[in-house]
């Protein structure tokens, strides 16, 4: 017992240190408290919540997703989710709830149906049209037949000349 | 030749994509419960003896649910506008004060109780409506925020025009501008009050 007393004297110091880094460890602890998405007591209730939330857009921070922003609203839904999680309700029952109050703007996929054919098809579709219209643009500059140029019709009087350079020249 | 002028063409409507994006604000995200059922609730009042109030009461007339909470800066910008709406009568305006209390701990750090916060906020609304002036009929305390959230209210303020027959028939995100109350929100309120209220709600 003395022995191990004083073998812990000289780390006095160094435990001290210890003590003032974890207080103030603890002290910055609150600036960045939000940061961390609180685990509740039931760890599946979490799970299946983050695993949804990062499927869901945060109406506030809109690049981000609700399992990782900050904002308060986002808190306040993830609460919502974990309350219809443990309500027995489906994952997509959960969307259908956000989507009925922020609109289709909250998914970050959002459903295939005929408002959002544009946004799915509509990049292919256009790129489809551009080949379509380069394909028929190569093809009528193929089909277009090369046309020797016309001989060109001379005047009386520059064929009048040009015969006679041909007469001096086949003289020489 | 016409084929020379498709990249102007394609040219053109980038260009007009592009303007009318600028234009808008992303941070107007369009409401799905336009045209739909505004959600019901019953909620305290600001007076407390008051009765709680629901939309239901609203039924056979033209209203405005305005969403505001006295931390709000941009309401506060807002409100001159809205006492002079309320003071021209056209219309009531419900008052929804969303979270006025932003925290649920008090300065020991224990969790303050769902009454204390309700009369927190009450108390913080009264005396702010006190101070400038008041312009709702009625102002109903979403202390935790969940009504917002059947709104799906995701900044405050925000408002919604309520028609006779309880329908959210548009809806303003941020400060009702006075370009924003002459232009759509009055013309739009005109119209719903020459609306006549299907026979079995008349009754």
């Amino acid at each position: 017992m003395k022995m191990g007393r004083t073998f812990l004297r000289p780390w006095g110091g160094s435990w001290c240190a210890v003590v003032w880094l974890a207080l103030a460890l603890t002290c910055a602890c609150p600036v960045q408290a939000k940061e961390a998405i609180p685990l509740g007591d039931e760890p599946w209730v979490e799970a299946r919540m983050v695993h949804i939330s990062e499927e869901l857009r945060c109406l506030v921070c809109q690049n981000e997703t609700l399992a990782s922003s900050r904002a308060d609203l986002a808190k306040d839904l993830r609460d919502e989710v974990r309350g219809l999680i443990r309500q027995g309700k489906t994952d997509a029952e959960i969307k259908a709830y956000l989507v009925a109050r922020y609109g289709d703007f909250v998914l970050y996929r959002p459903e295939v149906k005929p408002t959002t054919w544009a946004l799915w098809w509509g990049p292919a579709a256009l790129l489809g049209l551009g080949l379509g219209l380069a394909w028929l643009a190569l093809r009528a500059r193929r089909a277009k037949p090369t046309v020797p140029p016309a001989p060109m019709a001379l005047s009386d009087e520059a064929q009048r000349l040009v015969d006679a350079v041909l007469q001096d020249r086949d003289g020489i | 030749m016409r084929l020379a002028l498709i990249p102007l063409i394609v040219f053109l409507a980038l260009v007009a994509f592009l303007a009318v994006g600028l234009k808008r604000d992303p941070h107007e995200i369009p409401s799905p419960l336009i045209d739909r059922p505004a959600p019901t609730f019953v909620l305290e009042t600001v007076g407390a003896e008051g009765p709680r109030f629901s939309p239901e009461q609203m039924k056979g007339q033209v209203w405005l649910l305005n969403v505001w909470a006295t931390w709000c800066l941009p309401c506060q910008q807002e409100h001159p506008m809205l006492m002079q709406f309320a003071q021209q009568g056209l219309a009531p305006v419900v008052g929804m004060n969303y979270k006025e209390i932003q925290t649920d701990q008090d300065e020991a750090g224990q969790t303050l109780a769902a009454s204390t916060r309700l009369s927190m906020a009450r108390t913080k609304t009264a005396a702010w409506l006190k101070k400038h002036g008041n312009p709702y009929a009625v102002t109903v305390l979403d202390v935790d925020g969940r009504v917002g959230m059947d709104y799906g209210v995701y900044g405050v303020p925000e408002s919604y025009v309520i028609d006779k027959t309880g329908l959210i028939r548009y809806k303003v995100v941020g400060v009702l501008t006075p370009e924003i109350l002459t232009e759509t929100v009055r013309p739009l309120i005109e119209k719903l009050q020459h609306e006549p209220l299907p026979k079995s709600e008349a009754s």
